[in-house]
């Protein structure tokens, strides 16, 4: 009972310094520490238990190109990948290096000789191949999208077109890219002709492979997006009297947005995927042709260095799709609701 | 009584799969300028029917909307709506919730520091000048309802319409929001379209009270004249006997007259004319039929 006498500054104090205690003592620091218990270090068992798992099953596989490698030689062959790079880049600016120096002294003999500048047409590394496909992931899925948004908001508006569009977009969606992936390729020999073309060839036969499994499922999520809006949102804008740009920027788009992101983000996975597909099979420049290279090439590392792909490339995805879901988190308006 | 905005013969009837159902008919209202007029009804009796109608959201079969001599077809800002769940724009604050509508209806006529002060007037009215920058989903339902209000208040209509405006909000903060809008009514003066379920809000703030038959073929049954003084006190008129009387006609002639059926029956009701005693303050509207001639939409087309 003697509590109660306490004067309120008292209490508040008490409060606080209990509050310190606590935070101090236990409670606060437990619960933090349990937190980050579940958070690092069963995922981290988790990874431990998996790396045993593949180093003790992994050399019982015997293949013609010696036992399946485990995560020792794997974490080699990446240091030897690396290694290879930076070889390849010192070989590049030697001859750069040599190419400059052979035609100053051109120069010096003659001002007006014609010098060569050539590029150095090396081998691309690992290094290289990991940065040829996702310049060409990504740009496949920014074509996909500047179409895919577009035709989606206009489905969702116009009940006429989607009803036009719609069995047009069931038939093409659940068709494998890579069904198409002779036609593009064929079609792009055809029709992009140019003597000196800003891309190459197999650039825009893979982009445009990724653009074709890309759009659609960004034209359905878009769609539900925009015919889900809240009909009493669409009144407030009749009632304002909106033009159809100010609706569809200041209501439709921001209404649909989170739709949106969930259509780009499944795109990005699934082109990401493709394009890796379509590489390997077209023997375009990228993951895909380095993974096949190294099967056909078939000396004893080639497994190893396919299994440094094969984490790289799901790295890679991992970390784009993270990087979607950062951009969805900034530009979704509904902070409460959880995006995962 | 001179007449702003009337409505004329109006009926609508929806095409069914069992065939044509009509909701509204002969609904007939004049209602002077500065009016506030309620409309109350058993749910289902259409009065959110006629409220569209007069918004222009809905088309109505028969009969029109007459506003300043010019008749109304669709939809605009001169006849701002309170929608019964305010209807924000969730990603938008609080000010730009109200902005959107100050540009969109004075984005030619006034300037940008004038919208902008024209923008904050509106929230202070309403008391929600303190929370500017917040988002309608970290403020409370009432507070919604304020944004909701003062946004179409801001519009500055020639008609504010409020579909239930409180309805969804608990009780309390009904009784705070309807002191508000008795404020905000003796300061602007609007003419006003109400609907409500709720009796004693309706006693409390209308200057007439139209209670519409039950529907199909809703129509408007009586409509009662609320000759209350402003500004009307919820605590003094708690023991008024007028006003009480005005509570019992309204109750009356919802559940004596208009009980909601139990089953909704097909077959249209009468037509309610039946002979009231009629009390003192009571008055039977006769509807005055006026069909809108040419010019009014000739006037509309010009306008």
């Amino acid at each position: 009972m003697s509590a109660k006498i306490l004067s309120p500054q008292h209490t508040f104090q008490a409060a606080w310094i209990d509050q310190f205690h606590a935070f101090c003592t236990s409670d606060a620091l437990l619960k933090s520490g349990r937190k980050l218990a579940a958070a690092l270090v069963i995922p981290a068992m988790a990874l431990a238990l998996f790396l045993i798992l593949w180093g003790g099953l992994a050399s019982r596989v015997e293949t013609s190109l010696g036992t399946l490698p485990g995560p020792g030689k794997v974490w080699e062959q990446t240091q030897v990948l690396y290694q290879e790079h930076l070889t390849e880049r010192e070989k590049a600016a030697a001859f750069y290096e040599r190419q400059e120096q052979r035609n100053a002294a051109k120069l010096e003999k003659d001002p007006n000789a014609e010098v060569k500048v050539r590029p150095y047409t090396g081998k691309p590394t690992f290094i290289d191949q990991i940065f040829t496909s996702l310049g060409t992931v990504t740009t496949g899925f920014l074509i996909a999208s500047i179409i895919a948004i577009p035709i989606g908001i206009i489905c969702g508006l116009s009940a006429t077109l989607y009803q036009a569009l719609n069995p047009i977009i069931q038939i093409f969606k659940p068709v494998s890219p890579l069904a198409w992936l002779p036609i593009v390729t064929m079609v792009v020999s055809a029709v992009y002709v140019s003597d000196d073309p800003m891309f190459a060839k197999s650039f825009v036969t893979s982009a445009i492979t990724v653009t074709l499994c890309c759009i659609w499922p960004t034209i359905i999520n878009t769609t539900v997006g925009v015919s889900g809006i809240d009909k009493d949102l669409i009144n407030v804008s009749r009632v304002l009297r909106l033009g159809w740009f100010t609706k569809t920027v200041k209501i439709v788009l921001p209404s649909a947005m989170p739709m949106i992101f969930a259509g780009l983000r499944l795109s990005l996975g699934i082109g990401w995927m493709v394009l890796i597909a379509a590489e390997m099979l077209a023997q375009n420049p990228g993951l895909g042709k380095f993974v096949w290279d190294e099967f056909q090439n078939g000396s004893s590392d080639s497994l190893a260095r396919i299994m440094v792909a094969v984490l790289v490339i799901g790295f890679i995805g991992f970390l784009l799709d993270r990087a979607m879901l950062m951009l969805q988190r900034a530009v979704s308006w509904d902070k409460s609701s959880t995006i995962r | 009584m001179s007449t702003y905005l009337s409505l004329e013969n109006i009926g609508i009837t929806f095409p069914t799969d069992k065939g044509p159902l009509t909701v509204l008919e002969d609904v007939n209202l004049k209602i002077a300028k500065g009016e506030f007029i309620s409309l109350i009804g058993h749910s289902g009796c259409g009065k959110s029917t006629v409220l569209n109608i007069v918004a222009g959201l809905l088309q109505a079969t028969t009969g029109g909307v007459v506003l300043e001599n010019s008749e109304v077809n669709q939809p605009g800002p001169d006849r701002a709506v309170v929608f019964q769940n305010h209807s924000l724009l969730p990603w938008l604050t609080v000010y730009d919730n109200v902005r959107l509508a100050v540009d969109q209806v004075f984005g030619k006529t006034k300037s940008k520091q004038e919208r902008h002060d024209w923008t904050l007037h509106n929230l202070e009215l309403v008391h929600m000048g303190h929370a500017l920058d917040r988002r309608p989903s970290e403020i409370s339902g009432g507070m919604k309802q304020r944004v909701g209000i003062a946004r179409a208040l801001a519009m500055e209509p020639k008609v504010l319409l409020m579909d239930e405006p409180f309805g969804a909000l608990d009780s309390l903060t009904r009784t705070h929001m309807q002191d508000s809008l008795m404020e905000i009514q003796a300061e602007l003066n609007n003419t006003v379209i109400m609907i409500t379920h709720d009796v004693d809000e309706a006693v409390l703030l209308s200057d007439r009270i139209v209670m519409m038959s039950n529907g199909p073929n809703a129509t408007v049954g009586e409509i009662l004249h609320i000759e209350l003084e402003r500004p009307r006190n919820r605590l003094e008129l708690a023991d008024d006997p007028t006003y009480n009387h005005y509570r019992a006609e309204v109750l009356r002639f919802l559940h004596e007259r208009h009980a909601q059926p139990d089953v909704p029956s097909g077959k249209p009701k009468a037509k309610p004319q039946e002979p009231t005693p009629a009390p003192v303050s009571v008055a039977q509207e006769t509807p005055v039929i006026e069909k809108p001639t040419q010019g009014h939409r000739l006037t509309l087309a010009v306008g």
